[in-house]
């Protein structure tokens, strides 16, 4: 069998285990945001809190739950680092300097993960696990309530009432995440992966001598972090280390993880505003996106073109052996079209078209499936957008949902789709004028300028790989990819929650004749043209003098 | 404003604290007891996969890779001043992937970390054209004996590029057997029962289609090794 034909059936094979659990995963999510129970864990935690649980909370309410809980994650992962030093538990490592603890703590509250650090020689057991680990679960169902609360915007009528965050929050990591993780992580560790609280082992190799490697508890945080489309390896190499992702088995259950939830909420969306079909139809458009996307990444890495590939005859710079080319694209496009960032081969030594097709994929805000809950807010607001361009056409007031879309509304989803861009062209052109920043840069030519522009990009659409040769951990790229991270995750949903707030007091407009159907393939069709079209205008100029002007070289 | 600020502070403790409950359940309770059952399970596997060779020795494990290089005079790898030459490969062996972008700690120096990593280098880099090259041309010149030559284009992609983590384990079943006859003739072994061994190591893709096929370097170096000294 010839590695594209394994390729193409791995890409089946994913499509269907995908399918199989679409329905039962999107209706139990579906149940788990609607359900009036608390269990008593629950309970216990809503008492610690000092919430009722049950109270409904208007929008700006549900921001400030949000923001407070983001803000005091950032604080206790800032120190947590910064006390490692003293902390019993770190085998003996440092505590991380400031610079980088902020780029750290920012980069896991905002679901990016972005890494400037190397996890085996700088963080222990106790920031790993009960820092970096634990916010794995939490930002990861902080998207996801932010995503219900602008569905139940769409769903509810003359309320301002989008639900409690605090229930949300705890319902997400208790009834969604936790449960997937702990049968992943020992799926995971059947096949390899490494699961103990040991310290450093020093091991005897064949040819004399010795060799030192972590323990860890990596199972645990590699589920999590697939799971959450969250991306921070435990060790450097990310999913490239055959300690976090030891066969080609585990690579594929690695991309499914990364998958599943964001395809699913789809169908919990549909559930929840009553039609199947509106769903359907933005997971076809999710769908067609990413089998797009996976084809041409295929496509480009087998042809191989770079003056380097065509001397060793493949393009196997920064891949393994285990995966081949096929294992190595399918996981590159799902981590960079959600917000995982999570890589199994690195992405700095891919063909240059294919490090194009990983950067759009970003740059199209993650929607196709995109982060957990994240994915599924931003395909939304995108879907405004498509219903006010088809509303252009034809002079109709548009609609979506059956909810009108005002001047306050389109205002809102244009502010979500302008912040991204702004920060990640404003701070690469920033980085690119000083003396300083470029020198970073691991390789000359255009692929020196893609690494500046793949770092904005990665951290402002809370992605986190990284073309690595980028020296990041100075205290300009710290900071200032801190920032990008921080106002890329919580700036946009200001706009979600107010656009979500808005639309749950207004009364709903009868479907007419003249209604665009928003659950036809046509709409879907509109829909991928307007993200492409949208995407394609920003960032088409910033990609001609990087990935463009390489790929097309070569 | 007070009331503001009293209602700032209430919130924010209610983040702690709900950061706090869901931190003893994520961070404390979910790894202990994954790390339990992982441990009841699968021990072998949940502590790294060690394997051992045919004295009972513990000589890696089989997802970590390692090199297979001839011992270097310890004067000089002892001299911080002067790092000493790349070290030579030792030919008996087979030889895994380049790993140019491993590196060791720079942090936390009480221990000698192996700190995974790719060159990162892209297809244009003249640098990594350049290793390319002369691994390609090293290849040849290591693996070609009086009886076979080895032609460049059978040198197959993974045998001149660096892994994604600089410790892969494996390479493709292509560049072992194309190291067959060079192991065979330093060990003085038959080629035949040699190029046995590595299609008896050969693992196929997972159920058929999932990965690529592929060699585990250390288990192929420890059934030599037992080869060689079975035989005395």
């Amino acid at each position: 069998m010839s590695p594209q034909t394994a390729g193409v059936l791995q890409l089946l094979a994913l499509v269907g285990a995908l399918a199989l659990v679409h329905r039962p995963l999107g209706d139990h999510m579906a149940r788990v945001y609607s359900s009036g129970r608390h269990y008593a864990p629950e309970r216990w935690i809503y008492k610690a809190i000092g919430a009722d649980p049950d109270a409904g909370m208007r929008w700006p309410a549900y921001l400030r739950g949000v923001l407070a809980f983001s803000a005091v994650g950032v604080l206790f992962l800032y120190a947590l680092q910064r006390l490692q030093g003293v902390l019993p538990g770190s085998l003996g490592f440092a505590s991380i300097d400031p610079d980088q603890a902020f780029n750290t703590a920012a980069s896991f509250v905002a679901n990016t993960n972005w890494q400037s650090y190397a996890g085996e020689q700088a963080m222990g057991h106790v920031v790993q696990t009960g820092g970096l680990a634990v916010q794995n679960f939490v930002s990861a169902a902080v998207g996801m309530a932010v995503a219900v609360a602008l569905v139940r915007g769409f769903a509810r009528s003359r309320t301002g009432e989008l639900g409690n965050f605090w229930a949300d929050l705890v319902r997400g990591t208790l009834r969604i995440l936790l449960p997937l993780a702990v049968v992943g992580a020992l799926v995971l560790v059947a096949c390899g992966a490494i699961q103990n609280f040991a310290g450093i082992h020093e091991v005897g190799q064949f040819a004399g001598g010795s060799q030192q490697w972590n323990g860890g508890a990596v199972a645990s945080q590699e589920v999590i972090k697939e799971l959450g489309t969250n991306g921070g390896g435990y060790f450097n190499a990310n999913s490239a280390h055959p300690f976090e992702n030891p066969n080609p088995f585990s690579n594929l259950f690695e991309v499914f993880l990364i998958l599943v939830v964001p395809f699913a909420l789809t169908r919990t969306f549909g559930t929840l505003v009553g039609s199947a079909r509106q769903g359907r139809a933005i997971l076809a458009t999710m769908a067609v996106i990413w089998l797009g996307f996976t084809a041409l990444m295929m496509w480009t890495e087998f042809a191989g073109k770079g003056p380097a590939f065509e001397v060793a005859g493949g393009a196997m710079e920064g891949k393994e052996t285990r995966f081949g080319i096929s294992g190595s694209a399918i996981f590159s496009v799902a981590t960079t079209l959600t917000s995982t960032g999570a890589v199994n081969s690195f992405h700095s030594s891919y063909t240059g078209l294919g490090g194009g097709i990983q950067l759009l994929g970003m740059q199209l805000g993650e929607i196709a499936p995109g982060g957990v809950g994240s994915g599924l807010y931003g395909m939304l607001v995108m879907a405004v957008i498509a219903v006010f361009l088809a509303g252009l056409m034809v002079g109709r007031t548009p609609e979506y949902l059956g909810k009108k879309i005002g001047t306050r509304e389109i205002k809102l989803a244009a502010c979500y789709i302008l912040v991204t861009p702004a920060l990640v062209l404003g701070f690469t052109a920033m980085a690119m004028a000083l003396p300083t920043p470029p020198h970073s840069m691991l390789n000359p030519g255009a692929h020196g300028f893609s690494e500046v522009l793949y770092a904005y990009t990665s951290g402002a659409n809370n992605n986190g790989s990284a073309f690595a040769g980028l020296n990041a951990d100075t205290q300009w790229y710290n900071t200032t990819i801190g920032l990008a991270m921080l106002l890329g995750r919580f700036l946009p949903m200001v706009f979600v929650l107010a656009l979500a707030g808005s639309l749950a007091e207004q009364r709903p407009v009868p479907q007419t004749a003249g209604t665009l159907r928003t659950d036809k393939p046509l709409y879907a069709g509109l829909l991928v043209g307007t993200i492409v079209v949208v995407t394609g205008l920003t960032y088409f100029p910033a990609l001609a003098l990087g990935p463009l002007a390489e790929g097309l070289a070569a | 404003m007070n009331t503001s600020v009293a209602n700032t502070a209430r919130l924010l403790g209610a983040g702690l604290r709900a950061l706090l409950a869901l931190t003893v359940v994520c961070g404390v309770l979910y790894p202990l007891a994954v790390t339990g059952v992982a441990q009841g399970l699968f021990p072998g596997r949940a502590n790294g996969s060690e394997v051992k060779d045919a004295s009972g020795r513990v000589v890696g494990s089989s997802l970590i890779g390692q090199r297979y290089d001839l011992p270097q005079d310890p004067r000089e790898s002892q001299d911080a001043q002067n790092p000493p030459e790349a070290a030579e490969p030792d030919l008996r062996w087979f030889q895994p992937r380049p790993s140019g972008g491993l590196g060791s700690n720079t942090l936390n120096r009480q221990y000698a970390l192996l700190v995974s990593g790719a060159t990162n280098k892209a297809g244009d880099n003249e640098d990594l054209v350049k290793a390319v090259t002369e691994a390609k041309e090293a290849v040849v010149a290591d693996n070609s004996t009086a009886t076979y030559r080895v032609r460049p284009e059978d040198v197959p992609a993974d045998a001149v590029t660096s892994s994604g983590s600089g410790l892969d384990p494996d390479i493709s079943p292509q560049y072992a057997r194309l190291q067959a006859h060079r192991v065979a003739e330093r060990n003085q072994l038959d080629v035949q029962r040699v190029e046995q061994l590595v299609a008896d190591h050969t693992e196929g893709r997972v159920l058929g289609f999932i990965g690529e096929p592929r060699v585990n370097v250390l288990e192929l170096n420890v059934a030599l090794k037992a080869l060689t000294e079975g035989r005395g």
